[in-house]
Order: C-alpha cells, then sequence, then structure tokens
C-alpha cells in the first residue's frame, strides 16, 4: 500500500497547491499555485522533488497531521509558523521523517501567514485541467483540505538522507520594502500620486486572501479616470480601484479585469508580500526590469542550492532554545539580505 | 506586423507583456488582437507559456529565464500575419436562451430604466449577432460584444444578489453569459441551459475568443427540457456554418 498522509486537524483555508494550473488563462480560469513560491519551492527541492509538485499549503488556521502505516519523508517551512512532533518544538522548516502514528503539527506564530508541508514522492490528489492546484472559488481542483482526508503520497524515488533544519535564511522574516516594476497603466496616475504610493506606507486590510491583498493608505489620486476597458492581469499587479487604494491580485487572481495597473509586485517580492497578515505595514520602492529579472534569477538559484543542516537528533535542541529562536525569528530580520 | 498593425508593449511586471492595441471596445481593434494570437500560434515563440486576449491588447505570459521581453518584442514585431486558412476560422455558435420573467429576475428593472417594454428588450437583446472578446472574471465567464445600443445601461452602484449560472447579463453596454452563480453589478435578463464551462467535457469551454454567437429565444418547458439533457452532459448549443 502507497503511504498516505492523513489530516488529523485542518484549519480553514488549508489546501493542496501545486506550481499552477497554466494554458487556461484565456477561458477565464485563474492560475492559483502557492501564495509564497519561495516556501513552496524550497520545501519542494529539499525533497528533490520538481517544482510541479503537488504540496499541502496551510493557512494560520494550521494543522495536524499523521503518516499512515509507513514512515514518511516531509519537510515543512515558511512563515514563522511553529511547527510541533508528538508535542515536541521543531524548528519553523525542517526536513523529518515522520513515523507511522507520529502527530506533525503547526500552528501561526508570531508573523507569517502561509506555510508548505511537502512528501517525499509528492502528493497523488487529483489532477483537473492540467494541475493538482485547488481553486476554492470555481471549484476546479477539488475543496479545502478537511479532518479525515487521507492523502495518498506518490512512491519517493530517494530516501531523504537525514533530518535537519533547512538552510534557508530567505525564510526569515523581512520587512524591507517591496519592489515594484511599473505598469501597464502607470500614465493613468499623476506623478504626485506614483509619489504618494512610493513614499507612504501602505496598511494590509482584512480583506486578504487567496485571490487579493487589499491595501489601505492615502488616496492615490487617478488622472484618467479609474474605467478602463479589461485587459490581462498578471500574479502580483497593483490594481488602484475608484476608492483610491491598491488591491494586489495574489495567486487566485482572474486572469484579466477593469481597473488600471499602476505596477506589478516583482516574484522576488510576492512571497514575502503573501506572508505579510492583516493589520501589519509595508512600503513599495521603485524597481527596474534589470533588478527584478536579477533578484528573481538569484532566488531560483539561492534555493535550488537549499541544504539541509544535518543534526545529530532533531531532540538535541532543548525546545527552551528552539523556543527562543522562535521567538528571534519573530522580531529580527536575520539573514535574508544575501538574496536581495 | 505592418506598422499599421503595431502595438503598444507595456510591461507587467517581468513575467508578462501587454500588446495593447488600442483603449476602447472596437470590432477593428479587436481584430488585431486576434491577428496577434493567431500569429503567435502559428509560429510559436520560444518562452512563451500561454496568451490572453481581451477586447483590445494581449496578454503575453513567458517564462524570463527562457526569453527577454526586450527579445520578445523584437520577435513579435517580426511575426507575419497567419495565412487566413479554414481551420483557423471563428465558429459560430447558435445558443437558446429563456426570457420568461422566472428566469429573467431583473427584465422588469430593465425595462423601466430603459423606458421600453420588456418583450422588445428580449428582441432586441435575441436579435443581435454578438462575438466573443474575452473571458474573465471566472472560468468561462463569456464576455460579448454587439449588444444593441438601445440596451446601454449603466452598472448597478451596488451589486446584486447571485445571478444563477447560465444567467445572460447585460450592463455597460456589454453582454454576458455566466457560469458560476456569484453576485453582480449587472442586470439578468435571461438564462440559458447551455453550460458554456463543463468540466466533464473533453473541451471544458464551449467557444473561443473570436467566435461569433446569435441567440435563439425559448419557451420556460424548453428550457427546463434542455437543461436536464445539459446537466447529463448533452451539447445544448448548436455550431452554425458561418
Amino acid at each position: 500500500m502507497a503511504a498516505h498522509l492523513k489530516i488529523i486537524r485542518a484549519g480553514a483555508g488549508t489546501t493542496i497547491q501545486d506550481g499552477g494550473r497554466f494554458h487556461f488563462r484565456r477561458y477565464g480560469v485563474t492560475p492559483s499555485g502557492p501564495m509564497d513560491w519561495t516556501a513552496f519551492q524550497t520545501v519542494c527541492r529539499v525533497l528533490g522533488l520538481k517544482k510541479t509538485a503537488a504540496v499541502l499549503e496551510i493557512s494560520t488556521g494550521g494543522v495536524e497531521v499523521t503518516s499512515v502505516e509507513e514512515p514518511m519523508d516531509v519537510a515543512f517551512g515558511g512563515g514563522g509558523f511553529i511547527w510541533s512532533r508528538d508535542g515536541k518544538l521543531l524548528s519553523s522548516a525542517m526536513r523529518i521523517k515522520l513515523q507511522p502514528g507520529e502527530r506533525l503539527a503547526a500552528k501561526p506564530g508570531a508573523w507569517g501567514a502561509w506555510t508548505y508541508l511537502a512528501a517525499a514522492g509528492g502528493f497523488d490528489t487529483p489532477v483537473e485541467m492540467d494541475s493538482r492546484s485547488t481553486h476554492l472559488r470555481s471549484g476546479i481542483g477539488g475543496r479545502m483540505i478537511q479532518a479525515g482526508d487521507t492523502l495518498p503520497v506518490f512512491p519517493a524515488i530517494w530516501a531523504a538522507a537525514s533530518e535537519g533544519r533547512l538552510k534557508a535564511p530567505w525564510l526569515d522574516h523581512d520587512t524591507q520594502p517591496i519592489r515594484v516594476l511599473l505598469g501597464p497603466q502607470e500614465d493613468y496616475f499623476s506623478a504626485d500620486a506614483l509619489k504618494v504610493f512610493f513614499s507612504a506606507p501602505f496598511c494590509l486590510t482584512a480583506a486578504a486572501d487567496r485571490m487579493a491583498y487589499r491595501f489601505t493608505g492615502p488616496k492615490i489620486e487617478h488622472a484618467l479616470g479609474f474605467n478602463i476597458v479589461s485587459d490581462g492581469i498578471a500574479l502580483g499587479a497593483i490594481q488602484i480601484g475608484g476608492d483610491g487604494q491598491p488591491l494586489i491580485l495574489m495567486a487566485d487572481h482572474q486572469p484579466t479585469g477593469g481597473y488600471p495597473k499602476i505596477g506589478a509586485v516583482i516574484r522576488a517580492d510576492i512571497g514575502r508580500l503573501a506572508q505579510m497578515r492583516p493589520a501589519e505595514i509595508c512600503h513599495f520602492a521603485l524597481c527596474g526590469m534589470t533588478e527584478a529579472r536579477a533578484a528573481l534569477f538569484a532566488f531560483e538559484d539561492a534555493i535550488a542550492a537549499t541544504a539541509c543542516q544535518r543534526q545529530a537528533s532533531a531532540a538535541a535542541f532543548s525546545s527552551e532554545i528552539l523556543r527562543s529562536l522562535n521567538l528571534i525569528d519573530g522580531v529580527i530580520s536575520a539573514s535574508g539580505q544575501s538574496i536581495r | 506586423m505592418s506598422d499599421d498593425f503595431a502595438p503598444r508593449f507595456l510591461p507587467a511586471g517581468e513575467t508578462a507583456l501587454v500588446a495593447e492595441f488600442g483603449r476602447i471596445i472596437d470590432p477593428a481593434i479587436h481584430d488585431r488582437v486576434l491577428a496577434l494570437d493567431k500569429a503567435m500560434t502559428a509560429t510559436p515563440i520560444e518562452g512563451v507559456i500561454e496568451t490572453v486576449p481581451t477586447y483590445r491588447s494581449l496578454m503575453i505570459h513567458f517564462d524570463p529565464r527562457a526569453i527577454t521581453p526586450e527579445t520578445l518584442i523584437e520577435q513579435l514585431t517580426q511575426l507575419k500575419a497567419p495565412p487566413n486558412d479554414t481551420a483557423s476560422k471563428a465558429k459560430r455558435w447558435r445558443i437558446p436562451v429563456c426570457y420568461d420573467p422566472a428566469l429573467a429576475e431583473d427584465l422588469a428593472e430593465v425595462s423601466e430604466a430603459l423606458h421600453l417594454p420588456q418583450e422588445r428588450i428580449a428582441a432586441l437583446h435575441a436579435g443581435a449577432l454578438y462575438r466573443v472578446y474575452m473571458y474573465g472574471f471566472a472560468p468561462g465567464f463569456t464576455f460579448l460584444g454587439g449588444l444593441p445600443e438601445e440596451l446601454t445601461i449603466s452598472r448597478r452602484a451596488t451589486p446584486r444578489p447571485p445571478a444563477p449560472e447560465g444567467s445572460l447579463l447585460i450592463a455597460g453596454g456589454q453582454a454576458l453569459i455566466t457560469t458560476i452563480a456569484m453576485p453582480t453589478g449587472w442586470y439578468v435578463i435571461g438564462q440559458t441551459p447551455v453550460r458554456m464551462f463543463d468540466p466533464s467535457q473533453i473541451k471544458p469551454f464551449l467557444a473561443d475568443v473570436g467566435d461569433a454567437v446569435s441567440l435563439e429565444p425559448i419557451d420556460l418547458a424548453t428550457f427546463e427540457a434542455l437543461r436536464c439533457d445539459a446537466a447529463a452532459g448533452a451539447l445544448a448549443a448548436h455550431e452554425e456554418s458561418a
């Protein structure tokens, strides 16, 4: 019998996501895929999974899971979530071997909105329109994950080398400005409006889900009105609606829309943006195409080289030390700067 | 592409490019969008993931590792117009629509706002020849151009309760066929048993962008019968020879 991951408890908003659903955007189908692609690709990488593998995306509702019958190599990370195995605290980003009956649990920590759990081999859930990603609004790709679900896992080719903490400093909390490429409708805004957008603080509102994050801040005035004839939307597009407030289109964005888009969040910063929680503040910084591409490529290269810090035994760390590490993670931006 | 058809190229992040042919709804602009889309299908450019045609522009999603935006623009400007072969010709769909007040919840409201009898609204709506301009908002939400000018009505200030799947909506001089129930600022003036998006079909989406659509009025009994057939997987729409 193939290995299964059993869901003991799952908070609202936990879904299966893979690299995304492409080639149907022209029919109005959202691409979906992970909210934080950097965390998603990191946990895939340390298990030798492709970027198209299906993993569990966990919201701040948290989860509790167990392996059925067979030991299972799993990796988790993203956001400052608090992970534990049979009640013993783990690091916030690790690769471990989950023994049958052991309970692995995630709950939200000091920061972060999404965390990811991958199983070696990848989840073998049904494919719909070329993807295993779940789009809750349309029902394409299934429904939310619930207690009692058992997720089949493809047989893993290699056994993971050992348990250990992921050396992935880009998963640390980082509140530097979110970089933005102008376009396609930046000419719908005055120079003053652009100045406001790139200098003022903006606060994430409670209207933040897989489809879009709505921010509140000083009004961004339109120079040419806010009704445009609909055109295409890409991940990270920043719409300025009739109220002059930014709405950033996230993983479950619709592929076309009718508000002027002042710019787009660069790929390298989408993950950090996705990890924001309502009431958190951010700034936006102007970025050029050369910098955006270089940042993306450097980020992808770093993820491709993710290492796992081998530990003699995960239990060698006292839970007290790990708890304090988690606290530090929550306050200080540790070493994410090498990527930026 | 000749200079007459040269679009403006606008960035949409580092993984998408907009080829914009205009800023208004106009069949001639949409023709250019479709021409570029077809040219890209005929001569694929390496690194392009997919294209999304809209009223006035083509969004080109690409792999930034495989191609730079500058190279993409250069290759796009060198594309030749595709041969006008029959295989790529637009299809024409005949879609049954029921205008019975039981299914056309906002017909009376539109009648009052436009000072037109309900029968006249249904006749105008059913008598027009439409074109699929784009999809958006949700899977299979079909945006149609070609609505008679008499039926121009502005959007509601606040959305109405969810309109059911298969609703025919109008607002802002456009017509729309829905596929899932959701609140809308548009007006419901009819309903079709046709499922524009049916994931159980080999081809989940009935029409392609650029296809023509005509409407055929049906009564409530026919609607109910066709809806049962459609639920069983039958196609309630007919393809006509253009």
